[in-house]
């Protein structure tokens, strides 16, 4: 596995590098990987590289980049448009060759059009704001505080809004709110999987059988 | 017998807290959750009544959502017993 750097375009023209995750082998099944997005992201992180592991064991070619403004990127994530996310992931395939997709929980809301995907539990950008509003409402309460979601809502289309410590700029929310996954997908369900999916978890964690079972399922339509 | 939203409880208890097979079984009434638990953040709560309302097929409103529902596992069964009723 290495660490590398991809030109991702920005809004403005022009690329900045943004860092990724690769096996590369040079084969010809090659899969991009876009990763689950905000608190999920970290909570599946290992889990998603242990899939790749598994895959570069099954002969297939795997990358994981960041998405601008998450992980390991020096872009402003409030600065961030969900087109812009599309345009990089759809760049990144470009510049991996990739020859598949898969989209991981929100990540699926980002797969690039053009390349066949499997959607790993895909969830829909509403009920991932409803959770992290929800969070952030909690832990207000929690500081003796009361929100409520209306006016969080409003908030959030007027200048933006900080959810679970991710800074969204207000056209970032009103842009992905209704977003919802391709339905041409290949959907990969937890059923599939076995136990409960590790994005559940309060604390990031890992299982092995999950990621086998993961791995195997693409493996078994990409494998040479 | 144990009623089905108490062990439905429970599997969601051990998926989010990541606990093993049965030790979820051990919770009574007054043990602690939200405020308790460390692991147990406003994130992995609002997870939780998120598993919660797929699985029990039920909707919690904002307002529904109080300290005491959250903090004991007592209280936190005898509200989705009465949303399950409702």
């Amino acid at each position: 596995m290495n660490p590398v750097s991809w030109p991702c375009p920005l809004p403005g023209g022009g690329t900045c590098e943004e860092a990724a995750l690769q096996f590369d082998a040079g084969r010809k099944a090659r899969l991009l990987i876009v990763p689950a997005l905000f608190d999920e992201g970290n909570r599946m992180r290992r889990f998603t590289v242990e899939v790749m592991r598994r895959l570069d064991h099954a002969g297939i070619d795997s990358f994981l980049p960041d998405l601008p403004g998450c992980t390991e990127s020096l872009q402003p994530l409030e600065a961030q448009d969900p087109t812009d996310w599309l345009d990089a992931m759809a760049a990144a395939a470009r510049h991996f060759g990739a020859s598949d997709t898969l989209g991981i929980r929100g990540g699926c809301l980002f797969t690039p059009d053009r390349l066949p995907a499997f959607h790993y539990a895909p969830v829909k950008a509403a009920s991932i704001l409803r959770q992290m509003v929800r969070a952030r409402m909690l832990s207000a309460r929690e500081a003796g505080r009361e929100e409520n979601r209306e006016h969080l809502a409003e908030m959030a289309l007027a200048k933006g809004i900080t959810l679970a410590g991710y800074t969204l700029g207000a056209d970032f929310y009103r842009h992905f709110e209704p977003m919802t996954a391709d339905p041409d997908a290949a959907v990969i369900a937890q059923e599939q999987i076995g136990g409960s999916g590790l994005w559940l978890r309060a604390e990031p964690d890992e299982n092995a059988a999950q990621a086998e079972a993961l791995a195997a399922i693409i493996a078994g339509e990409l494998a040479p | 017998m144990p009623d089905e939203t108490d062990l439905l409880l429970r599997r969601i208890l051990t998926d989010v807290l990541g606990l093993k097979p049965g030790q979820a079984d051990a919770f009574g009434a007054e043990t602690g959750l939200f405020g308790h638990l460390p692991e147990l953040d406003s994130m992995a709560v609002a997870g939780l009544l998120t598993e919660l309302e797929d699985r029990l097929d039920i909707v919690i409103d904002d307002d529904e959502i109080d300290g005491e529902m959250l903090e004991t596992y007592g209280g936190l069964l005898a509200f989705a017993e009465a949303k399950r009723a409702a």
